[in-house]
């Protein structure tokens, strides 16, 4: 099984005919996500041309086109000053999974998108994420759909070229995945370690769970304490930004220590205590997760 | 990006809020002329972005003109943790009588804004936090209905006893919301928030962060940055559109994602040497992105050996390597490049790497290896 998609999800592209969004739109319908609409403004009655010739009609309203398409998952490829815009049109229109791939969103737009998304009751993943994949079922976002395969372990990851790295090496050491999710570097995030966690508790398929953290705020904390109470699947962790001096964003919003609870050694020392396997380099990730199904 | 406390405390007095008086002094004749003009005497304030001014030496008292000027020779050009001090703040000195902290964040857990606010003010507010949390009252603004005045006034109270005081206070406290939030600030601080001998409350010192996301929606805003201030590498970082942080050591490093980044960091340390940089070139793959990274990394004299860690996802590996190419022609580099590039289009890169005489190996371990070894 896989966590959050499954495969069945009729998603809806907003920003489909943009140069990211219809790039990866045509990634995603090849890896077989059933993308039903796209929605670019004063785009609306056009087709997208998906691959082999498919067509996916283009409204200008994610209204519109849930109402047309009963579309009830959506992809965010649109630019940072209307990105959060876009998530509250989507959970407004009553699509329960949205995930936001846009980076630099002002964080105080996402204060009230978030809240919004609350109240309608609507999952945000990100934004600042890759998204998430579902080996050989379905894709949102932008993650290589030929580095996964299927196999017992989920993997939580605040970084998308981290993922790729470690997604890597477990696919090449035999240990494919139930779902990567990418939940984004950004410091305010709609989906949280512990949501995947308490997602992948419930999936009879998942062995094994790979957290992959950095530096900045508590929320690895906050997982290690859920993980150690909840969870009865073994957990292998990373942490980046060992060597990244405090108040420096590293990249990443998120990524900015701040005060002694946001340090690489902290967050290490959390997983350790609550009996989590912390891997010094990621190619040591795959090797950890096989001893810890043996 | 951080705010002077000048520029804080002008945003500050556009939204009308009580500032005590002040001007910037750029030399010390500038001060005395302030000093004077303050009634002979005067507070003399570094303008840097660092904490621990006054610890520093940053921050002193003049009781006449003279020494006004005395204090602004030795505080212009001081370093403060690092940061030259090209600019003072010259104020009035004000009588007094109790110190207190009214601060203003997004808080990542709430994902909302939160004010912090206590009555032992003047003081670093994290030690407050770490020795005595209770003396800190904290409370989330619901941003459906941004800050109500009855909360800016329950917040005030639990400052101050006289009500002449607590509506004061409640009224800097709305003040301070608004222009946390019409600035896009990620936090918004006064401390000390002072009173008075004659009961009038007051700003006293200001402090800011504005969240780099919204800069390209604020121009007024975007143009208070200081970028006398900060190292040159860093203003041509930001103009490239590279994200960059430079360190201590001599690895210079350029890697694609932020994540991969600091963990590329952190190997480098794992083998025993030390990163010079941290360096995210983004998911785009255009050379002139490659051509200003390579730029910005041999810039620091430091550097002895520069790796590229590339984990071609969405970026190609071979547009990646089109721009190592074109930067190494254009710009000519005298120190030693190693190269790993994974994942998408990986054997075309070589080919182009190999046709300009560069090699690439395959894994993070084995190219990170090799920049230490080079560099020892």
């Amino acid at each position: 099984m896989s966590i959050f998609v499954d495969g069945t999800n009729r998603v809806v592209v907003q920003g489909i005919t943009g140069r990211d969004g219809s790039f990866h739109t045509r990634q995603m319908m090849g890896y077989g996500t059933r993308v039903v609409a796209g929605v670019t403004p004063g785009k609306g009655g056009l087709d997208f041309e998906g691959p082999g010739g498919t067509a996916v009609p283009v409204f200008d309203t994610v209204a519109e086109a849930v109402a047309e398409t009963g579309a009830d998952a959506s992809v965010v490829y649109v630019p940072p000053a209307f990105a959060a815009s876009a998530i509250m049109e989507a959970a407004d229109a009553g699509v329960g999974f949205i995930v936001c791939v846009t980076e630099g969103i002002p964080v105080l737009d996402m204060v009230r998108a978030h809240a919004l998304a609350r109240d309608r009751g609507s999952r945000v993943l990100g934004p600042n994420c890759p998204g998430i994949i579902c080996p050989g079922k379905t894709t949102m976002g932008i993650i290589p759909g030929r580095m996964v395969t299927p196999g017992p372990v989920g993997l939580i990851s605040r970084s998308g070229t981290l993922t790729y790295e470690a997604v890597y090496h477990l696919t090449r050491g035999g240990l494919g995945q139930t779902t990567c999710v990418g939940i984004g570097g950004d410091p305010l995030i709609g989906t949280s370690f512990v949501d995947c966690l308490a997602a992948f508790a419930e999936d009879p398929d998942t062995e094994a769970v790979v957290m992959i953290g950095e530096i900045g705020g508590t929320a690895e904390q906050e997982a290690a304490a859920w993980a150690s109470a909840n969870l009865d699947v073994p957990v292998v962790g990373f942490i980046a930004g060992r060597t990244a001096p405090p108040g420096k964003r590293m990249g990443h919003a998120g990524a900015i220590i701040s005060g002694s609870a946001g340090t690489a050694a902290e967050k290490t020392r959390a997983f350790e205590e609550n009996g989590i396997r912390v891997a010094r380099r990621p190619v040591e990730i795959a090797g950890l997760v096989a001893e810890s199904l043996r | 990006m951080n705010l002077h406390e000048y520029q804080a405390k002008e945003l500050f007095r556009e939204a009308g809020m009580a500032v005590n008086p002040g001007e910037v002094a750029g030399d010390p004749g500038q001060a005395r002329a302030l000093c004077e003009r303050f009634g002979g005497s005067a507070v003399i304030k570094a303008q840097v972005h660092s904490g621990g001014r006054g610890k520093a030496g940053g921050v002193k008292l003049a009781h006449s003109p003279e020494e006004a000027a005395a204090h602004a020779s030795a505080i212009l050009g001081m370093e403060i943790n690092g940061l030259v001090v090209g600019e003072v703040l010259v104020c009035p000195i004000e009588d007094i009588a109790t110190e207190a902290y009214v601060g203003v964040l997004v808080d990542r857990e709430g994902q909302c804004p939160v004010f912090m606010v206590s009555a032992e003010g003047g003081v670093d507010i994290e030690e407050v936090a770490a020795t005595n949390p209770e003396a800190i009252h904290r409370m989330r603004v619901d941003p459906r209905y941004g800050l109500l005045s009855h909360q800016a006034y329950g917040l005030a109270a639990s400052l101050y006893d006289d009500p002449g005081l607590v509506r004061q206070a409640a009224r800097i406290i709305s003040q301070l919301y608004e222009v946390f939030v019409g600035n896009g600030a990620s936090m918004a601080e006064i401390n000390p928030l002072i009173s008075t001998a004659q009961g009038r409350v007051m700003a006293i010192d200001a402090k800011m962060s504005i969240d780099d996301n919204e800069l390209f929606r604020r121009p007024a805003v975007a143009a208070l940055r200081d970028t006398g201030s900060e190292d040159s590498a860093d203003t041509r970082a930001r103009d490239a559109g590279l994200s960059f942080v430079k360190l201590d050591g001599n690895v210079g490093c350029c890697v694609n994602g932020a994540g991969l980044a600091m963990a590329t960091m952190d190997l480098v340390k794992y083998y025993g040497g030390e990163p010079a940089n941290f360096l995210d070139i983004g998911g785009s793959s255009n050379p002139d992105k490659v051509v200003a990274a390579l730029e910005i990394i041999t810039s620091d004299p430091e550097v002895k050996v520069i790796l590229f860690n590339i984990f071609g996802g969405i970026t190609r590996c071979d547009d990646v390597a089109r721009g190592i190419v074109e930067a190494v022609n254009r710009i000519g580099i005298d120190v030693p490049l190693v190269i790993r590039l994974t994942g998408t289009n990986e054997e075309l890169a070589r080919e182009i790497l190999a046709e300009a005489g560069l090699t690439a190996v395959a894994t993070m371990d084995e190219v990170v290896g090799q920049a230490v070894r080079l560099a020892r």
